[in-house]
């Protein structure tokens, strides 16, 4: 059976290197959880495609099952989910954040 | 709900359910609600966004998605309850010494 969130979360995927499903806006982030990842993205340089769960309840609802993870924001680099807010911070202070951006060749890091 | 359940507390369950799960060395549970007061997800009874720092050798091998997922599946009922954000540390005995 064809779960068209899902469709909809794998096309987003395929268009954008990497994607952050968020509360709120990269500009105006609902949460400080979203807003820590945006400021470490930011602050990489890397450009990304920031997607507003608040406002589809049913991409709310159907990223944390697509990714099988309970918890927002969600990071996605070419397709591959990366973690969640603590990850991303704790790969962002190693430096391998940066790494796994130069190693799958997105721009800006 | 009633009563009994309103009042149970949730870190002392929580804290059950990891040592069963993943026997681990150093457990610290850290009830940072207060810390988000009056944002979405703050229940005023407390015991809505947690720290966890868990140290444990089931751990080893696997990646920090593999290790968070461990500890998602283990409070899976909890986070579908009150528990609206679990801030994880998630650590092996090895990595715990070299970061001290």
């Amino acid at each position: 059976m064809t779960n068209p969130v899902f469709d909809r979360i794998r096309q987003d995927l395929s268009e954008n290197d990497v994607v952050l499903y968020m509360k709120g806006t990269p500009m105006f982030p609902q949460c400080g959880f979203s807003a820590a990842v945006v400021q470490v993205l930011t602050n990489l340089g890397v450009k990304f495609k920031g997607i507003d769960i608040l406002v589809d309840p049913s991409l709310r609802e159907g990223i944390k099952q697509f990714t099988n993870w309970p918890t927002l924001p969600q990071l996605y680099v070419k397709g591959e989910f990366v973690g969640g807010c603590d990850i991303v911070r704790e790969m962002a202070e190693s430096g391998e954040l940066k790494q796994l951006m130069a190693d799958k060749g997105v721009a800006g890091a | 709900m009633d009563e009994r359940a309103r009042d149970m507390q949730v870190t002392p369950v929580m804290r059950k359910k990891l040592e069963d799960g993943l026997a681990p060395s150093r457990l610290d549970i850290i009830d940072e609600s207060h810390r988000h007061a009056g944002h979405a997800g703050h229940n005023p009874q407390g015991e809505s966004h947690f720290r966890l720092e868990i140290v444990s050798e089931a751990f080893a091998g696997k990646s920090r998605v593999e290790r968070h997922r461990m500890v998602n599946a283990l409070l899976a009922e909890e986070l579908a309850g009150r528990v609206h954000a679990l801030a994880l540390t998630t650590l092996t005995r090895d990595e715990e010494g070299r970061r001290l």
